[in-house]
C-alpha cells in the first residue's frame, strides 16, 4: 500500500468533504483524511480553509498523525494567526509528554510557527525543555533558541535564554553542545551591534574541542565554523587549537574538511612564516585538498573555488600537485572552467610544459567556452613564465592554423598581450596574423588585431590599406573598436606622416564630426589640436613607451582575499565577494585575519628588487589617451587644480571643453589649500619641465565607488611645511547624501595616524565632491607592512564602513632635516658593511646632474657632494626617514646615457627597495 | 549553515515536495529556479550555485529529479551539498530507489525524514541506520509510539545498543581504483590509486575493533621501516574512527556501525606501470569509412587474472555497419552511446590482445562538431592490490569476550581510467 492513493482525489467538494472527514469520530478515518489534507498541500493547493478542522485532530496520540498536523500548522499558522492560538494548549501540554520524541516534536514545531502571539506562549516549554533531562530534547530547544531569537530577538535577550544557550556550551553530551554552538553562531551574525552577543573564552573553546571528538559530522562542522570566528589571544593558543583541528582533515566528509582548513588557514597567519610548525601544517593540507577533487561534482567545485584562494594566499601548499587540476573528459563544464583557472595560478617554469601540452589539447574540444579560456590560458603562461613564451607563441600560431573562428579570434587577443609583455620580439608573425582579418568579428579580436596594426604600423608594408578597410564601417564598429581605430590610425600617422595624411583626417572627422559617443568625440578632438598644435608632443604622447603589464591577473584584491579566507566553505567564497555584497540587511562584522605574529621581527637578507609591475584594472580614459587597451595598467587621471597649471594655455579655450566635468569639482567644496607646486599631468604630457617643486603624485581612485556603495575617493599624499598631508576627493557617485564621515589606519610601517579629524562638507549630495587635505602625525601604532608603504585606511560614512589600501610615496616621509654632514656621511657610508648596499638602475632618465640634484633636493633628498670620475657624474645623496632611519644614496650619471646607477645603502635595508622607487617616481615626474 | 527550505523538483521544475526550515524567503521563489537554470546553461556558464535577487539555490540532480537548496545567507555551501548528497543516500536506503514515484508513494514518510534532517536549516541525523530505528513506514501500524534511540546523540551515534547475532563475524573489503589519465601519445598523465576499505560487521554488542595494516609512517614510527609497507598519501575515515588517536600514534580504533559501510579511504599518487594498457590507430578516412585497430595489453603479474575486462572505444555518431575482428571475447556496438564495448570476460596477466573494427562514414559530413571522448577501461583483479596494502590484523574485542572471525578480500578495479585518442 503506497501513500500516492492520497492524491488521487482532485474532485470538485473536496474541500467540503474532507471537513466532514476530519470531523469523523473514526480514528482511522480521520487519519485518513490528514493524510489527504497533507497530499493537497504537497501539491500546492490551498487548504488553509479546513484549519480549524485539522487542528481539532491534533489531541491524538498516534504520532504519525500528529506530526501531520504539526506540518500543517507550520505552513498554515501565518495565514490563520488567530486560529493558531488554539494548538498552544497542545503544544504546551506535548512539550511535557513523557515522550522525550514528542517534546522535542513540539519544541520544534513551535519555533517554527512565526506567529507572535504565539511566542509568548513559547518560553516557558522552551525554558523547560532547554533543561529536560533528555539530550534528544535539550539538542532541540536549544536550536529553538535561534528560531525565537529571529521572530523575536529582543524577547531571547530579556528571557535570560542567552546565559541558558551558553550553559548548553558546557553540556555533557556533544550534539547538544554542537547545536548550541550553531543556534549561538547563528545569533551572534544577526546581533545589531556589530559585536558578539555572546563572547568566546578560552574555556569554552577548549570545551568545543573536547566535543568536537564526539559529535555527528554535522556537528564538527557547526563546532569549527564557530572555531574560525575565535581570535586566540596569543600564537601559542592558535597552535594548540590547530593541533586539536588537523585530525578533522581525515574526516570522510567534505565539509568538515573544508571548514578545518579554514580554521587552520586562519590561525597559521598568527604564527611565524618559516616555524617548523606552519611547514608541517602546510605539508598536511594538500593531500586532504586533493582527495576533494574526487567528491561529487558540485563538491568539487566548492573545492576548487576555495582552492583558488588558498593558492592566492598560500601558493606553497598546492605547488606540486598541478597534475590533479587536469581536466577530465566527464567533468561537467563549471568544474573544468575552474580546474583550469587553478592550472594557470600553479604554472612555473617547472611544470610549463605538461601545462602547455593539457591547454593545447583544450583547445582542441568542443565545448566553445572551455575552449575560449584555454585559450587564454596560454597566452597567461607566455606573460607568466617568461621562458616559456616562444612555446606558448608557437602553440597559438598552431591554433591560429586550425582555422576554427574563435580559436583565432581569441588567439589574437592573447598575442596582443604577449606583444605588450615581450615588445620586439615575436612581431615576425604579425603578418600571419593579419591573414585572418576578414575573420575576425569580435569587438575585442578586431581591437586587438587594430592596436597590434597600430604599434607596429611601421613594419606592415600595407597597414595603411588594412586601418582603410576598416574605416568603411566606422559606424557599424562597437565603440572600443572605433577608439583602437582612432588611436592606431594616429600612431600610423606619426610613424608614416606623408601618405596618411588623407587617411587620418578622414578618422579625425568620423570621430568627432559623425560620433555620438562623447569619449570617442573627446579622444579625436585632443588627437586634433595635439596634432596640429605641436607633432612633437603629440609623438611623445601617442607613441609614449607603455608600462609593463603584470605576470599575473585576476589577483584578489589582498584585503578581501584575506576576508574571504575566514569565509572558506561559504557562498562568500565561492562567490569570491564579502558576504556584505549578497546577503541582505544589516551585515555582521567584516572577518579579517588575524594579524601576524613577529610582523616587527627584522626580516633577513635582503629584499629582491621589486619589479615595476603594474595591477591592470579598467580602462579609463586618460588611460586610453595613450592607447591603452583593456588590460592596460592604469595610468592615474589627476585633476589638477587651475592654479597649479598656468601654463596649460597653448591648448586654447578649446580645452576647457574638454575638461569641462573636473574643472568644477573644486567650485562647491570647501577648497583645501591647493599644494604648493604641482606639476600636473597636462604639464607632463607637454614635457614642460617641472623642477624645483616638491613631488606630488597625481590622485588616484583609492575606494572604486563600485566598493564604496556609491562613494568613490581619489587621493595622494604630499608635504609641506614639514608636515605630511593626505590630499582626498570624496565624490558621491549614489543617490543620496552621504554624511558622517570618519577616518581611521590601520597600524602601519611608520606610525602614520590622522592629527586631526576628517572634515568632508556634509552633508555630501549626489555628485558633488570634496576634497580634504588631512594632516597626518607619525606617533600611531607602528606594524611592519608588506610592501613597508603600504597603508590600510578606514573610511566611515552612514552607509557603511569602507576599507582600502594605498601606497604612501616614501618621500613624504622623508624629513626636512636629512642633509648629512660631509664627515659623518663618509664615516657611515664606510661603516655599514657592504651587504647592507643595494644596486638599481633608474632607466630613461633625461636630465642633467643638475637639475636631477635639484628636484631631489626638493623632495628633501639632499646631495651632500659631487665628484666627477671618467667622465661620471657621482652624486651622494642623504635622506632621512620620519622614524630616524638614514638612508645613504651614490647616483652614478654617465653624460647622454639615460640610465642612471643608483646604490642605496642603510642600516635597515627593508626601506631599500620603497626609495629606489621613490626615486625613480621623482626623476620620472 | 543556513539553508532555508528544500525542495524536490521533477525535470519539469514542478515541486514534489518540500520542506521550509526557516520561513525567511517566499517559498514560490523556487518557479524562478528552472528557468534562471536554463538561463545559465544556454549562456554556457552552468553552475550547481545560481543566484536570483537574495535567493541563492544549490542544487544537485539526481535521476530525474532536481534537489535544491535556497538560502539568503552566506550559507556554508560545503555543508549543503554533502548534505544534499547524503540525504539522497538515505532516501535510497528508505525506498530502494529515488525517483518521482517513490516520492508520490511515501510522501508522509518523507515528510518526517525532512523533519530528522535538518532543524532550521541545520543538519541534524542523517544515518539511515539510527533513523529506521524510530522513523519506519509501519511507525502507524504499531501500538508503542517510538522513544528516540538513545545513539541519536551519544557520543556513538552509529550504533545502538542491544544487538545480538548468533555467529559473530566481520567481512573486509579492500578495494582499489586505479584511476588513469593518459594522452594520444601514449604517455601517463596522472596515475592514482583510490583505495577503500569496506566493511560488514555482524557483531553482538558494543565491540571495540582495532585494524592493523602495514602503514609505512606506523612502521617507521615503530621500527620497522625494513617491513613492506604502504605510504597512505591521504586517509579519510569513517565517523566511527578515533581520528585523534590515528594522529597521534596511527591505531585505527573504532566501534563500528552495525552492517554494511565505508571503513576508509586512502589515496595514493604513486606512477604505477598501468594495469592494461591501450594501445590504438585509428585512421579516419573522410566521407567513406573509419578503421580501429585497438591492442590490450595486461601488464600485471602472470598469475593473477583480471575479470570482466570492457574497453569501450567512441566512435562517430553517425558510423554505420559496423564490422568486427578479434580473437578473444566480443565486441558489441552501442550506438546510444557512440562506442563499441569490446568485452574480455578473463585476461590473464603479461598477455596481448588484438581487436579491429571498421564502420562506414556517410559522404555528407554532419556540421556538428565532435568532441573526442577518451577510450576507457573497465576491469577487477581479485586478490591483488596495486599498493600492496595488506591487513595485518583486525582485533575485535567486546566485553561478553566472545571470538569472532574476521574475512579479508582484496580487490583492485578500474577508477576513472581514460586514455585519450588521436
Amino acid at each position: 500500500m503506497t501513500d500516492a492513493k492520497y492524491f488521487a482525489n482532485t474532485k470538485k467538494g473536496e474541500i467540503f468533504e474532507l471537513k466532514s472527514e476530519l470531523n469523523s469520530d473514526k480514528k482511522e478515518k480521520r487519519r485518513e483524511a490528514v493524510k489527504k489534507v497533507i497530499a493537497s498541500m504537497t501539491v500546492g493547493k490551498d487548504v488553509s480553509a479546513l484549519f480549524p478542522d485539522v487542528v481539532n485532530c491534533m489531541q491524538t496520540d498516534n504520532l504519525e498523525l500528529k506530526k501531520l498536523v504539526y506540518l500543517y500548522l507550520m505552513n498554515y499558522a501565518k495565514s490563520q494567526p488567530d486560529m493558531a492560538i488554539m494548538a498552544v494548549n497542545t503544544f504546551v501540554r506535548d512539550c511535557e509528554d513523557p515522550n522525550p520524541l514528542i517534546r522535542a516534536l513540539a519544541v520544534r514545531t513551535m519555533g517554527c510557527i512565526r506567529v507572535d502571539k504565539i511566542t509568548e506562549y513559547l518560553c516557558e516549554p522552551l525554558r523547560k525543555c532547554l533543561r529536560d533531562e533528555d539530550p534528544y530534547v535539550r539538542k532541540t530547544a536549544a536550536v529553538c533558541v535561534a528560531k525565537l531569537h529571529d521572530i523575536n530577538a529582543q524577547l531571547v535577550e530579556e528571557q535570560g535564554f542567552l546565559d541558558l544557550l551558553r550553559d548548553l556550551l558546557s553540556d555533557s553530551n556533544p550534539m547538544v553542545v554542537a547545536n548550541a554552538v550553531a543556534a549561538l553562531s547563528e545569533i551572534n551574525e544577526t546581533s545589531s551591534t556589530g559585536s558578539p552577543l555572546v563572547e568566546m573564552n578560552a574555556q569554552t573553546i577548549n570545551k568545543l574541542l573536547t566535543a568536537l571528538n564526539e559529535c555527528t559530522e554535522w556537528g564538527q562542522v557547526f563546532i569549527l565554523d564557530s572555531l574560525s570566528n575565535y581570535n586566540p589571544k596569543d600564537e601559542r593558543e592558535a597552535q594548540s587549537i590547530c593541533e586539536r583541528v588537523t585530525p578533522r582533515l581525515a574526516h570522510a566528509n567534505a565539509a568538515v574538511v573544508l571548514s578545518a582548513v579554514k580554521v587552520l588557514m586562519k590561525f597559521m597567519e598568527m604564527m611565524n612564516m618559516d616555524s617548523d610548525f606552519v611547514n608541517t601544517l602546510v605539508k598536511k593540507l594538500a593531500p586532504p585538498l586533493v582527495t576533494l577533487l574526487s567528491s561529487e561534482a558540485e563538491v568539487q567545485y566548492v573545492a576548487l573555488r576555495n582552492i583558488n584562494l588558498i593558492v592566492q594566499k598560500r601558493p606553497e601548499i598546492l605547488k606540486h600537485e598541478m597534475k590533479v587540476f587536469f581536466v577530465k573528459y566527464n567533468d561537467p563544464i563549471y568544474v573544468k572552467l575552474e580546474k583550469l583557472d587553478i592550472m594557470i595560478r600553479l604554472a612555473s617554469q617547472a611544470n610549463i610544459a605538461q601545462v602547455l601540452a593539457e591547454l593545447k589539447e583544450y583547445a582542441t574540444e568542443v565545448d566553445v567556452d572551455f575552449v575560449r579560456k584555454a585559450v587564454r590560458a596560454i597566452g597567461r603562461c607566455a606573460i607568466k613564465v617568461e621562458q616559456s613564451a616562444e612555446r606558448c607563441v608557437a602553440t597559438l600560431l598552431d591554433l591560429i592554423q586550425t582555422k576554427v573562428n574563435y580559436v583565432v579570434q581569441e588567439a589574437i587577443v592573447v598575442i596582443k598581450d604577449i606583444f605588450r609583455k615581450y615588445p620586439n620580439k615575436y612581431e615576425s608573425i604579425i603578418s600571419t596574423l593579419c591573414e585572418n582579418l576578414d575573420t575576425l568579428d569580435e569587438p575585442e579580436a578586431r581591437g586587438s588585431m587594430i592596436w597590434i596594426i597600430g604599434e607596429y604600423a611601421e613594419r606592415i608594408d600595407n597597414a595603411d590599406e588594412l586601418l582603410e578597410s576598416f574605416l568603411e564601417g566606422f559606424h557599424d564598429e562597437n565603440s572600443q573598436v572605433q577608439l583602437q581605430l582612432l588611436t592606431a590610425i594616429v600612431k600610423l600617422f606619426l610613424k608614416r606622416p606623408t601618405e596618411t595624411q588623407e587617411l587620418v583626417q578622414q578618422v579625425l572627422s568620423l570621430a568627432t564630426q559623425d560620433s555620438d559617443n562623447p569619449d570617442l568625440r573627446d579622444r579625436g578632438f585632443i588627437y586634433w589640436r595635439l596634432l596640429s598644435t605641436d607633432p612633437a608632443a603629440a609623438k611623445e604622447v601617442v607613441l609614449a613607451e607603455k608600462p609593463l603589464i603584470s605576470e599575473e591577473t585576476d589577483l584578489l584584491e589582498p584585503t578581501l582575499l584575506d576576508e574571504l579566507i575566514c569565509h572558506i566553505g561559504s557562498l562568500a567564497s565561492v562567490y569570491h565577494k564579502p558576504p556584505s555584497a549578497f546577503v541582505e540587511g544589516k551585515t555582521s562584522i567584516r572577518k579579517a585575519l588575524p594579524p601576524r605574529a613577529g610582523s616587527t621581527e627584522e626580516n633577513q637578507g635582503a629584499i629582491e628588487t621589486q619589479q615595476p609591475t603594474v595591477i591592470p584594472s579598467a580602462d579609463n580614459l586618460i588611460g586610453d589617451l595613450l592607447s591603452l587597451d583593456i588590460s592596460a595598467p592604469q595610468v592615474t587621471p589627476s585633476y589638477v587644480p587651475p592654479t597649479a597649471s598656468s601654463n596649460i594655455d597653448i591648448l586654447g579655450g578649446g580645452l576647457d571643453s574638454l575638461l569641462g566635468g573636473v574643472s568644477d569639482v573644486p567650485n562647491n567644496t570647501t577648497t583645501p589649500a591647493p599644494p604648493v607646486s604641482t606639476s600636473g599631468l597636462l604639464g607632463d604630457i607637454f614635457g614642460i619641465p617641472s623642477t624645483n617643486a616638491f613631488y606630488t603624485p597625481p590622485k588616484q581612485v583609492w575606494l572604486p565607488a563600485i566598493r564604496g556603495k556609491g562613494l568613490e575617493i581619489m587621493g595622494t599624499f604630499t608635504r609641506r611645511g614639514g608636515q605630511i598631508y593626505m590630499e582626498m576627493t570624496f565624490i558621491n557617485k549614489a543617490m543620496q547624501a552621504m554624511m558622517g564621515f570618519a577616518i581611521q589606519f590601520n597600524k602601519n610601517s611608520f606610525g602614520l595616524s590622522p592629527a586631526q579629524p576628517l572634515t568632508v562638507q556634509t552633508p555630501l549630495h549626489p555628485n558633488v565632491s570634496s576634497d580634504v587635505s588631512l594632516q597626518l602625525n607619525t606617533v600611531g601604532p607602528v606594524q611592519k607592512m608588506e610592501p613597508l608603504t603600504n597603508l590600510q585606511v578606514a573610511v566611515k560614512n552612514n552607509v557603511d564602513v569602507f576599507y582600502f589600501s594605498c601606497i604612501v610615496p616614501m618621500h613624504v616621509l622623508c624629513t626636512e632635516d636629512g642633509a648629512m654632514d660631509k664627515r659623518i656621511f663618509l664615516a657611515t657610508w664606510k661603516d655599514i658593511p657592504s651587504q647592507n648596499e643595494l644596486q638599481y638602475t633608474i632607466e630613461n632618465v633625461a636630465l642633467n646632474v643638475d637639475t636631477l640634484s635639484q628636484k631631489l633636493q626638493s623632495n628633501n633628498i639632499f646631495t651632500i657632494a659631487k665628484r666627477n670620475v671618467e667622465g661620471q657624474d657621482m652624486l651622494y645623496q642623504s635622506l632621512k626617514l620620519v622614524n630616524g632611519i638614514w638612508v645613504l644614496a651614490e647616483l652614478k650619471v654617465q653624460p647622454g646615457n639615460p640610465k642612471i646607477t643608483l646604490s642605496l645603502k642603510s642600516r635597515a635595508l627593508e626601506v631599500c627597495p620603497s626609495v629606489y622607487q621613490m626615486c625613480e617616481m621623482i626623476l620620472h615626474n | 549553515m543556513s539553508a532555508s527550505a528544500i525542495y524536490v523538483l521533477d525535470l519539469k521544475g514542478k515541486v514534489l515536495i518540500s520542506r521550509n526550515y526557516r520561513g525567511d524567503i517566499d517559498m514560490n521563489q523556487i518557479d524562478k529556479f528552472m528557468a534562471l537554470m536554463m538561463e545559465k546553461e544556454e549562456e554556457g556558464v552552468t553552475s550547481p550555485i545560481l543566484k536570483h535577487n537574495e535567493v541563492t539555490f544549490m542544487w544537485i540532480k539526481y535521476n530525474n529529479l532536481y534537489l535544491v537548496v535556497t538560502t539568503k545567507k552566506n550559507a556554508n555551501s560545503a555543508l549543503v551539498f554533502v548534505f544534499l548528497h547524503k540525504i539522497v543516500g538515505v532516501f535510497c536506503e528508505y525506498f530502494k530507489e529515488l525517483e518521482e514515484e517513490s516520492i508520490r508513494d511515501n510522501f508522509v514518510l518523507i515528510y518526517e525524514l525532512l523533519d530528522e534532517f535538518m532543524d532550521f536549516g541545520f543538519p541534524q541525523t542523517t544515518d539511515s541506520k539510527i533513523l529506521q530505528e524510530y522513523i519506519t513506514q509501519e511507525s502507524h501500524k504499531m501500538e508503542i509510539i517510538p522513544r528516540p534511540p538513545p545513539a541519536i546523540t551519544n557520543a556513538v551515534s552509529w550504533r545502538t545498543e542491544g544487538i545480538k547475532y548468533r555467529k559473530n563475524e566481520v567481512f573486509l573489503d579492500v578495494i582499489e581504483s586505479v584511476n588513469l589519465l593518459a594522452n594520444a601519445s601514449g604517455n601517463v598523465l596522472r596515475s592514482e590509486i583510490v583505495g577503500s576499505i569496506r566493511m560488514r560487521v555482524y557483531l553482538t554488542g558494543m565491540p571495540e575493533l582495532r585494524l592493523g595494516l602495514n602503514d609505512k609512517v606506523l612502521f617507521e614510527s615503530t621500527g620497522r621501516g625494513k617491513s613492506k609497507s604502504v605510504e597512505l598519501e591521504d586517509v579519510k575515515f569513517h565517523q566511527c574512527v578515533r581520528l585523534s588517536r590515528f594522529e597521534n600514534d596511527r591505531t585505527i580504533s573504532f566501534i563500528p556501525p552495525d552492517g554494511e559501510f565505508e571503513l576508509m579511504s586512502y589515496r595514493l599518487s604513486t606512477h604505477v606501470k598501468p594495469l592494461i594498457w591501450i594501445e590504438s590507430v585509428i585512421e579516419r578516412h573522410a566521407h567513406s569509412r573509419v578503421e580501429y585497430m585497438i591492442k590490450a595489453k595486461s601488464q600485471f603479474k602472470r598469475r593473477s587474472t583480471a575479470n570482466n575486462v570492457e574497453i569501450i572505444i567512441p566512435v562517430p555518431h553517425d558510423a554505420d555497419s559496423p564490422k568486427f575482428k578479434t580473437a578473444i571475447g566480443n565486441v558489441k556496438y552501442a550506438p546510444e552511446t557512440n562506442s563499441i564495448v569490446w568485452s574480455i570476460k578473463s585476461f590473464p596477466g603479461g598477455k596481448e590482445y588484438l581487436m579491429r573494427a571498421h564502420f562506414g562514414l556517410p559522404s555528407i559530413v554532419s556540421e556538428e562538431v565532435e568532441g573526442k571522448p577518451p577510450i576507457s577501461v573497465k576491469f577487477e583483479i581479485p586478490y591483488f592490490t596495486t599498493s600492496g596494502i595488506q591487513v595485518r590484523y583486525l582485533k575485535i574485542i567486546e566485553k561478553s569476550g566472545y571470538q569472532a572471525l574476521p574475512w579479508v578480500r582484496y580487490i583492485t578495479q578500474n577508477g576513472d581510467y581514460q586514455l585519450r585518442t588521436n
